[in-house]
């Protein structure tokens, strides 16, 4: 998917960037709304990641002018302002949604996919691999022309895997992916996981490789 | 010790009773005394007249002086009222007729023009008039005095009469200035009251100047109020802003920490950095927690002081919220639903606190819940209440009450493993307060935790 991420401070903007790119993302960053108007000009994008509080004025006022252009493009503001008043504002100016500084990029993306799925899909989705086609948005995974639908967490980790096919991936990485680190998640939690994963993948030449001591990878006969 | 500084109306109405109380004494001696003097001019004009004429009328016989006391002369006087009549001729001196130890005036009238006096005779006022003139009895020019004297009972009576109605009126005119001093008192203090009525009004965030009419002498009151609101809304726009850039300030760096964790803890395969990396992201976390739960509830404590009430829609912001936390639940494959009837369900309140209390509620359920579990949310109707409740599958309370867990910064004692701040039961049950609604934490026999919040119904 491609983001553009406008966000005033350089650190946080490029730490955010690697995150994303890690996963597959595209995003470019403008650090003031001239910038994003820039950008905007030049490119489409699936989504903006909107800060607030920028140095050229408030992310809000853009907002608006901008959906008052006619211009749709699904918004999702990043807020320092966690006050509920600040939240309502945000929805009013016209933005889809909004995420609380500092956050966890697997909400994000959670958040990313429910606005992309209520505006009905974005430009990119559907990935293959091998005989399955994998459609992030509706969560649908579809082998040899047979639709099965993916679970919260069973998409997660699909995608993960899918995003890096044959690399190992160790139990502790998956875990921090797929769980929060406000909660603290039983050892055998990921083999659960797995297991239902390769149910749904059965019958397709894909499958989930166990390699003993090292973790898990997605390969292909 | 009174601190109140009294009361204005009560010192202006006292004030105003005390002049008319003045006034009404003022007009009843002033009734009195006119009413004597022209009672008494009455009966000089007609007792002089009757001495007068009784004077003019002497003359002189060929043995002495005949005295002739026309009954016209005495039905005159008695037109005053029953009243006693004395008189007395002297002629050289000498009592000729009538009551010889009739009081002498202290001036000698010298012609017909009469000299009037009041003197005491037989027990009782006399008003006395007297003249005298000269009368030839043979060669001889003698002279003689003439005085007709005549009680004053009726006269005192009318008098009194006069005074009594004078009295009456004037006890009238006080009873009549106590509630028109009253209601001017409050014709006065009106404008004082409308003016406290229009800045009571205001809502909470109402910070502009008073713009109300107001009568001149409240112009300087109304001048002082209006530059102390002035430092008040700069002193609350600065805080405003300050608590605003402070949190912006304070997470923009925490985010750049937490991500920049995230990306580590991806790229690091040693265990004890990963260990470190996840210790410092849940550090990060809690911190960004507390700060927005401090927010919030100092929201709540500043909302509660100036309560702003309307009718809220208490099913569209449980929507809301539920639809706000959808992406949270599914992360844990949590079920988030909303059940009741889909038509509206007002309550009185204000939104923000509302939906302050039913996110910490909501946000509460899904981080105590277990994967793969349900969050319902609940809406129902009863005795004027509107209650939600918002009921979990997750692990319950092990026994803590409601009263421990509402308390600042206090947890449950199994939730160790979870971030929390131990604010969000604090803000709920702080919200139900303001409101004047009711909380309820329990733990339902099939397990879990059940959270409901009823508030009055509009």
């Amino acid at each position: 998917m491609r983001f553009l991420l406008v966000e005033d401070s350089p650190d946080l903007a490029r730490s955010v960037r690697d995150l994303l790119a890690l996963d597959g993302h595209g995003v470019d960053w403008a650090a003031t709304l001239a910038e994003a108007e820039d950008c905007l000009a030049a490119a489409a994008y699936d989504l903006i990641l909107l800060d607030i509080m920028l140095p050229d004025g408030d992310g809000r006022r853009f907002l608006q002018a901008r959906r008052r252009a006619g211009n749709d493009t699904p918004v999702i503001v990043m807020t320092a302002r966690a006050a509920v008043s600040d939240r309502v504002d945000v929805l009013d100016s016209g933005a889809d949604d909004y995420i609380t500084k500092p956050f966890d990029v697997a909400e994000l993306e959670a958040r990313v996919r429910a606005v992309l799925r209520r505006r009905g899909g974005a430009a990119q989705t559907v990935r293959s691999y091998a005989d399955l086609s994998f459609n992030p948005l509706t969560a649908t995974v579809t082998i040899q022309g047979e639709a099965r639908d993916l679970r919260n967490r069973e998409l997660r980790l699909f995608e993960i895997l899918l995003n890096a096919p044959d690399r190992i991936f160790s139990k502790d990485q998956l875990c921090d992916r797929l769980f929060s680190y406000a909660e603290t998640v039983s050892d055998n939690a990921i083999e659960v996981y797995v297991g239902r994963l390769r149910k749904k993948l059965a019958g397709s030449a894909a499958r989930i490789e166990t390699v003993r001591g090292l973790g898990y990878r997605l390969t292909c006969e | 010790m009174n601190r109140t500084g009294g009361s204005l109306r009560a010192r202006l109405v006292l004030q105003l009773v005390a002049v008319a109380a003045v006034l009404a004494v003022m007009l009843y001696f002033t009734v009195r005394s006119t009413a004597d003097r022209a009672a008494e001019a009455t009966q000089d004009a007609i007792l002089g007249a009757a001495t007068t004429s009784i004077a003019e009328q002497l003359r002189a016989g060929e043995v002495g002086v005949e005295v002739d006391l026309a009954y016209a002369t005495f039905s005159m006087l008695g037109a005053m009222g029953q009243e006693s009549l004395f008189y007395r001729i002297d002629i050289a001196g000498k009592t000729v007729t009538g009551y010889d130890d009739m009081p002498l005036p202290a001036t000698v009238p010298i012609s017909l023009a009469p000299v009037f006096f009041t003197s005491a005779y037989l027990g009782s006022e006399l008003r006395i008039a007297a003249v005298a003139r000269s009368i030839v009895i043979g060669k001889t020019l003698v002279p003689v005095l003439v005085m007709v004297g005549q009680t004053r009972q009726g006269q005192a009576a009318i008098a009194d009469r006069l005074a009594n109605r004078a009295a009456l009126l004037g006890l009238g005119f006080f009873v009549l200035a106590v509630p028109l001093s009253l209601l001017s008192a409050g014709s006065v203090f009106n404008p004082i009251n409308r003016l406290a009525e229009a800045v009571r009004r205001r809502g909470p965030r109402d910070l502009r100047p008073v713009r109300d009419p107001t009568p001149r002498e409240l112009a300087p009151l109304v001048a002082a109020l209006n530059g102390f609101v002035a430092r008040l809304r700069g002193a609350l726009s600065q805080t405003e802003t300050f608590i605003a850039e402070a949190a912006h300030h304070i997470r923009t760096p925490l985010s750049t920490v937490r991500t920049q964790g995230e990306i580590a803890l991806r790229q690091s395969t040693d265990e004890a950095t990963r260990t470190r990396l996840r210790a410092m992201i849940r550090g990060v976390e809690e911190s960004a927690r507390s700060a927005s739960q401090l927010l919030d509830h100092a929201m709540v404590l500043y909302r509660s002081d100036q309560l702003e009430r309307e009718a809220v829609d208490l099913s569209q912001i449980a929507r809301n919220v539920a639809r706000a936390f959808a992406p949270t639940a599914e992360l844990k494959e949590v079920v988030l639903v909303v059940k009741g009837d889909e038509g509206p369900m007002l309550v009185q309140g204000d939104p923000l606190l509302i939906e302050s209390a039913l996110r910490n509620l909501v946000d509460n359920a899904i981080k105590y819940s277990a994967e793969e579990t349900a969050v319902a949310l609940t809406l129902s109707q009863a005795e004027g209440m509107v209650t939600l409740t918002v009921q979990d599958q997750g692990r319950g309370l092990s026994g803590a009450g409601l009263a421990e867990l509402s308390r600042r910064f206090t947890r449950g004692g199994n939730v160790a493993d979870v971030v929390g701040s131990g604010l969000g039961l604090t803000i709920v049950t702080e919200v139900a307060a303001a409101l004047g609604g009711r909380f309820v934490l329990t733990e339902p026999e099939q397990g879990g935790t059940c959270a409901s919040l009823s508030l009055p119904q509009a």
